[in-house]
């Protein structure tokens, strides 16, 4: 009888436990997506998909934004913010992660969106420089002391050199380390193709682990000591700086590469939320002087000249940058090098 | 012994025990639910490419090494699996001795770290600079972002089902066979090789299948450890996030369709081995 | 149980002589099982070490490594009690349709005579054989966006991928043959004699299952049930796929610990992952006292 009875209650429990959090959860689904239709005064709602290491810069960021933004309507903002990887990020909102905006690391992600409809055409202009607002580059991250004596891409080719770099076809940062190594070669052997390839294949052959993201590379070469070089974000870089001052230095390469990370508005889903207005200011903000300023602090170079200036004890300005339009613009570079059986995939058949 | 009373079917012809209607309707219900439904969008997405692509996709090289990978790695993963299993299930189950039941709790834990930290943590310890790996260092043997790597990242996630597997059954197992085995002078080897282990085997080899698939489709706590180069340590489901990143939907589940049919033929192997063998003891 | 059953064993071969007589018979023999005893612990103990408990202990270090303050910082954090709060949701969530569901289709497959059992058995073991990123893919394109169901969905204003259904869903199915697969063999060991007998002598459905067959699979079911936990409160792949990482509403806490590593907080990111160890100790523990209680 006892059993009986224990069963049945336990029985009831599974059963309303099961509804009850089938339910909530699709209640709070819905309710998520129907919130939108308070106006006014009533708090704004913007959700931020944006990538990996700037959830430090979007942490304050939001709180300048928000502060700024009541003062100018009255209205209070709330900023959910969501990180990942950027290409992972990008799939999730032609997904239907309801993203109001998008802060992504490749221009070429959220030209991925614009493709599957959600981003109007043009969103490259909308805002001021390519819709960058902060940018950044590739460089070399060594032991202290530097012992290898690491100063430049055709250092990376010797045989005594062990490299870590992630894998291009799953890492933003992967693609601009390629590149900006293609760029120093191609100048070096003048416009000579197949050279420049027989020298990535080099450059690749020393890689010792090919890490499926930035972050993965960044703990081989920190945290399990392997490889002489990591080929990285710079303002990556300076994280690892600043968590062990004292067993890093960064290396500027004589060439590099302009990372533009982009911004955009999720027109679609900004529409259907109706926070246009919210969601452009919020971009718009980050080319004021407070937020390039904020951007500098956490070791993204600002757009802005003059505040970049600023920061010029921080970052190499004397670097030669590459941009990706050197490459005919994202979309032809990924095809020529990245895509399957491209350039990429070649270095490392047979 | 008695398992394979279930396997017979009921002479009579006749269902005795009431319930079969309302089990059924609700097994079926929630795997439809669960499992089938959202199952059936790889083939609809897969669908989309004709034979040619998708024989092309599938047997491209990377597409091939990765498959290969993977498939070694578990394989052999889900051997050690089977050995350290049995020992481990054997030892929890029949012999008293402090920790017993420490080691008992401690079978679960591969499943409640996170596959990512798991992977994290072995690296840490497995490279040539880690606690273990620089032990092997010594000796020449490169542990991490090597296929020993791999495997060792599958034998973490794969211990608990062979463990859990042979576990129950272990305990449920009658002694008096053994018993009988030892008093007709039979020596211990003898006993365990031809006496329990063949009462074993089936659950043996399910814990050894549900080991090898979980390996072959394991990719968080592996992707750290492996180095990924391609050709060399690239596992499959690496290369389907890699066809996800490049915004391939139909190239992806292409590939994720093959990895699943090769598992679920192993499966259906497993099952109709478990079942010829019962069908054997029974004569 | 065990130690019960050990006893008991003891005790058996003492009181009837079995033992006795063996030991008469062959003395060295009881020598050397006791050689092979002290082996097989050592092995496995070294083993378990090596595997288990090392890599327990660097997410222990790294989590203390900058000291208890910070530890405590990163565990009380906002967004990690709402990432500890969801993932309870999606555990508990998973635990109550899996133990539903592996009941009725164990008994279902134990009990019943009929076509297509290898079949059906072999399809519930799909979650066990999918990679977690097609497990989370799969959802994706059924109720994402680029889904079949995504326009339908859509125009009703219903969430699922991206929001917590989504992932209380994958919680479920990378669990879902957990319990089941516990209680399977257990029930085909014991058979369908005593249920025939009761139902011939006119007992019913739901009386036969709680007076007959569920005494027999309870502690299987128990089993199931802890495994099943602690598999739904440490998947990752799966959930990553559909979470959309929103932080503070779909973020689970391997989801958590995930982000916080890739922000290069990484002593944070182990004391996240040191609340689902302590997790798992819980359950064990719960585990524990309930086989003590049963004696």
């Amino acid at each position: 009888m006892v059993l009986k009875t224990m069963k049945k209650i336990k029985e009831n429990v599974c059963l309303s436990l099961l509804s009850i959090s089938l339910l909530g959860g699709i209640l709070t689904g819905c309710g998520n997506s129907s919130e939108s239709a308070g106006k006014e005064n009533a708090a704004v709602e913007l959700l931020n998909v944006s990538y990996d290491p700037t959830r430090e810069l979007y942490v304050s960021y939001n709180e300048l934004f928000c502060k700024y933004w009541n003062e100018k309507t009255g209205q209070d903002v709330t900023v959910t913010q969501s990180h990942g990887g950027s290409g992972s990020q990008a799939r999730s909102v032609i997904e239907g992660n309801e993203a109001d905006v998008v802060t992504l690391a490749l221009a070429h992600d959220i030209t991925a969106i614009e493709e599957a409809g959600l981003i109007e055409g043009g969103w490259e202009d909308e805002f001021e420089k390519d819709s960058s607002p902060y940018t950044s580059t590739i460089v070399f991250l060594v032991r202290k002391g530097n012992e290898k004596n690491i100063l430049d891409w055709n250092d990376l080719i010797r045989d005594d050199v062990a490299v870590i770099t992630p894998n291009p076809k799953t890492s933003g940062a992967a693609c601009w380390s390629f590149l900006a190594a293609w760029a120093y070669q191609q100048e070096q052997d003048g416009q000579d193709e197949p050279a420049t390839q027989e020298f990535m294949k080099k450059l690749y052959q020393n890689v010792l682990v090919l890490d499926s993201g930035a972050r993965g590379s960044t703990n081989t070469f920190v945290e399990n000591k392997q490889g002489d070089v990591l080929l990285a974000w710079e303002n990556e870089a300076y994280l690892s700086m600043q968590e062990y001052p004292d067993e890093y230095e960064i290396v500027a390469p004589s060439i590099s590469i302009l990372a533009q990370p982009s911004v955009a508005i999720v027109d679609s889903n900004a529409k259907s939320h109706d926070t246009q207005e919210a969601a452009a200011a919020y971009l718009e903000y980050l080319y004021s002087d407070d937020a390039q300023r904020l951007a500098g602090q956490n070791f993204y170079r600002p757009s802005n000249e003059t505040i970049l200036k600023e920061f010029s004890d921080q970052f190499d300005l004397g670097m030669n940058l590459v941009t990706i339009e050197d490459f005919g613009g994202w979309n032809e570079a990924y095809k020529k090098f990245f895509d399957d059986g491209a350039i990429f995939d070649q270095i490392y058949e047979n | 012994m008695e398992q394979q009373i279930v396997k017979v079917k009921n002479k009579r012809g006749v269902k005795v025990i009431p319930g079969f209607g309302f089990s059924m309707g609700v097994t079926l219900f929630l795997l439809s639910v669960i499992v089938l439904i959202p199952l059936a969008s790889i083939f609809l997405s897969t669908a989309r490419l004709d034979f040619r692509e998708f024989w092309e996709i599938v047997t491209s090289r990377q597409i091939v090494s990765g498959y290969i990978v993977s498939l070694s790695c578990s394989f052999i993963a889900a051997l050690v699996n089977v050995v350290f299993g049995l020992m481990l299930a054997w030892v929890i189950v029949r012999y008293e001795f402090p920790g017993r039941r420490l080691m008992d709790g401690l079978i679960e834990l591969p499943f409640a770290l996170p596959t990512a930290v798991a992977g994290i943590s072995l690296t840490y310890l497995y490279s040539d600079q880690g606690w273990i790996g620089s032990f092997f260092a010594k000796a020449g043997i490169k542990i991490a972002y090597t296929r020993i790597g791999i495997t060792i990242a599958m034998v973490f996630v794969g211990i608990p089902f062979v463990v859990r597997s042979l576990q129950p059954v272990l305990e449920k197992l009658d002694r008096q066979y053994e018993e009988a085995a030892l008093m007709l002078g039979a020596g211990r080897t003898y006993t365990f090789f031809r006496v329990i282990l063949p009462e074993l085997f089936p659950a043996l080899l399910a814990g050894f299948g549900l080991a090898f698939a979980r390996g072959i489709g394991e990719y968080g706590s592996v992707v750290f450890i492996a180095g990924n180069i391609p050709y060399k340590t690239q596992i499959a489901p690496l290369l389907i996030m890699t066809k996800l990143e490049q915004y391939k939907y139909a190239d992806a589940t292409a590939c994720a369709l093959v990895l699943l049919l090769i598992s679920f033929a192993l499966m259906l192997l497993i099952n109709s081995i478990q079942l010829h063998m019962q069908k054997f003891s029974k004569c | 149980m065990k130690k019960e059953a050990t006893q008991e064993y003891e005790q058996d071969l003492v009181g009837d002589g079995i033992n006795s007589i063996q030991k008469v018979i062959d003395p060295h023999k009881t020598e050397a099982a006791h050689a092979t005893k002290y082996v097989l612990i050592s092995v496995c103990a070294f083993f378990l070490f090596v595997m288990l408990v090392l890599p327990l202990i660097v997410v222990v270090i790294n989590a203390l490594r900058d000291g208890w303050a910070a530890y405590t910082e990163a565990v009380f954090d906002e967004y990690t009690v709402k990432a500890l709060q969801l993932t309870l949701l999606a555990t508990v969530s998973a635990v109550a349709v899996n133990t539903v569901f592996g009941v009725f289709a164990s008994y279902l497959l134990s009990k019943f005579y009929f076509r297509g059992r290898q079949l059906l058995s072999a399809l519930i073991d799909i979650p066990f054989s999918i990679s977690p990123v097609i497990a989370g893919l799969i959802f994706i394109l059924t109720f994402g966006n680029v889904g079949w169901m995504g326009d339908f969905l859509k125009a009703h204003n219903i969430k699922i991928v991206f929001a917590v259904p989504g992932i209380i869903l994958a919680t479920i199915f990378v669990t879902f043959p957990f319990v089941f697969r516990e209680l399977l063999p257990v029930l085909n060991a014991q058979g369908k004699d005593e249920e025939e007998a009761a139902a011939l002598m006119g007992a019913k459905g739901f009386t036969i299952f709680c007076r007959i067959t569920f005494p027999h699979i309870k502690w299987a079911l128990l089993y199931g049930i802890v495994l099943c936990t602690a598999r739904a409160m440490g998947e990752f792949g799966a959930v990553s796929v559909l979470s959309g990482h929103l932080r503070g509403k779909t973020n689970t806490l391997p989801l958590h610990v995930e982000i916080l590593y890739n922000e290069f907080n990484t002593t944070a990111a182990f004391a996240v992952s040191s609340i689902l160890v302590i997790l798992a100790i819980l359950i064990l523990i719960a585990r524990n006292l309930i086989e003590w209680k049963r004696k």
